[in-house]
């Protein structure tokens, strides 16, 4: 079947898609888009974390079919032409990455924490994390950078949920 | 592989009748995962998100009592988010499925659907004699939530019938939810306990999972429990429990298990940990109770 949906901000289509399909397969293996990682295909790393309708979901569960017409916001449009988003800034800053493969997912899911929720407590934020699986860092370097990003985004007066049409 | 997208209700019952082999999908948070490890080839998938109206809730009555009707299609997310006062057993229940991103795509009418004996919203429906809304071309018809499970991942529905809705009495006690697993996120359950204390009609609901083929109400629990308040007139004059009416509480709830050894635990564990949770659950909720008639001077309406 042809997929015609709304990613980053563009319109796409992709063809050929099988009915059976994860969104997560058209992503990375039809649009060229290989930020979201492909692991457990199960719902349980959070490694595929993107938005879907400007809610983060996992795409190894979201049938291709059910992503047709909507809007998808990938780890590729957090950032703007110019200038990484907060949440990928403070991971740099604060050293939260390490082999990288988890970070995509985690990107997400913080970013969609730190939009929603001005000033996150640690158990907010562990709970907002809490689909996402890292088995590098220990989560303590993340924790930092989601309590940096966080406190920059107070700073700037950003509190718009930006997921998906950052443009 | 057939993908059919009906946009509304209507068309969603007429393609379950036209295809009653279809597999719905929903949140997708057990259909894909079937589906990405190729456990299962269905021959056509009947997406039920583009169907708005599943995804809303409205406050009912149901024969004289105060009931909230919840579209098959809300997501685990929002009854967290709209619905923790009015149904606390089912928020607490559904802040222990999965993770955020698994919060926010599963729904209860997928849960219902799939009929894991695990479900983790079955016990709280079952502790508040849920009733579910069935809906075929045919017509509707409302089952209470004690019929609908008839097996493992076995239901009352027909091959045309797809879940509309749950219905589900507004509280109007404490409600308590207990799980056991590994971690807080991401488990699947070892067993798990939801008690519901009902004082406008002196009665008290449980239900059990993870703990029988089917998830299921430790009635006898119940029947003796509420007994055993109205007996010492706790409901109006509420007092700490004596330890004796808790011991059999949780020694009755145990009975009515009818567990098996798994992966994540063996029968005896699931029997100790079960009579456990209902001790704990039931403290919790009496506490609550003392404290709210305490409080007010009167029972805690909700």
């Amino acid at each position: 079947m042809r997929l015609k949906l709304n990613v980053n901000g563009r319109d796409m289509t992709a063809d050929d898609v099988w009915e059976g399909e994860s969104l997560l397969y058209v992503l990375r293996e039809r649009l060229g888009l290989p930020g979201s990682k492909n692991a457990c295909e199960q719902g349980e790393c959070g490694s595929c974390t993107v938005y879907l309708d400007r809610v983060p979901v996992c795409a190894c569960l979201v049938a291709a079919g059910q992503a047709q017409d909507r809007e998808v916001g990938t780890v590729e449009g957090l950032a703007d032409e110019e200038e990484l988003a907060p949440v990928q800034r403070a991971f740099i800053d604060e050293g939260a990455v390490q082999c990288g493969f988890c970070t995509p997912g985690l990107l997400v899911a913080a970013d969609d924490l730190v939009n929603r929720v001005p000033d996150p407590s640690d158990a907010e934020i562990r709970e907002a994390l809490a689909g996402n699986l890292c088995r590098c860092t220990g989560y303590e370097k993340i924790m930092a950078a989601v309590r940096t990003a966080a406190e920059r985004n107070a700073g700037t007066g950003i509190s718009e949920s930006t997921g998906g049409d950052r443009e | 592989m057939d993908f059919l997208r009906p946009a509304c209700w209507s068309e969603a019952l007429e393609a379950k009748a036209n295809h009653p082999d279809a597999t719905p999908v929903a949140g997708g948070t057990d259909v894909m995962v079937e589906l990405n490890f190729d456990h299962r080839r269905p021959e056509t998938l009947l997406d039920l998100t583009r169907i708005e109206q599943l995804r809303e809730w409205s406050r009912t009555e149901r024969d004289g009592v105060a009931s909230v009707r919840i579209g098959a299609g809300v997501p685990y997310s929002r009854l967290i988010d709209e619905l923790g006062t009015s149904l606390p057993g089912l928020a607490m229940a559904s802040r222990t499925v999965g993770s955020p991103q698994i919060r926010n795509r599963g729904t209860l009418g997928g849960n219902l659907a799939s009929a894991s004996p695990a479900g983790d919203g079955h016990p709280p429906l079952l502790a508040s004699n849920a009733e579910i809304e069935l809906e075929s071309v045919r017509g509707s018809r409302t089952i209470p939530i004690g019929e609908f499970f008839t097996g493992v991942k076995r239901t009352a529905m027909a091959p045309d019938e797809l879940v509309a809705a749950v219905h589900v009495p507004v509280s109007t006690g404490p409600q308590q939810f207990s799980k056991i697993g590994t971690r807080n996120a991401m488990v699947i359950a070892v067993c798990t306990f939801a008690i519901a204390l009902w004082p406008d009609r002196r009665g008290v609901g449980t239900g059990l999972g993870s703990a029988a083929p089917t998830p299921r109400p430790a009635t006898e629990a119940e029947a003796f429990l509420a007994a055993a308040l109205t007996d010492a007139d706790q409901w109006d004059d509420p007092r700490p429990l004596p330890d004796s009416i808790t011991e059999r509480f949780g020694e009755l709830v145990a009975h009515a298990a009818a567990p098996i050894d798994d992966v994540r635990g063996t029968a005896g564990y699931r029997t100790h940990a079960l009579r456990v949770l209902a001790r704990r659950t039931l403290s919790w909720a009496w506490d609550e109770y003392r404290g709210d008639t305490e409080f007010s001077g009167r029972q805690r309406c909700a």
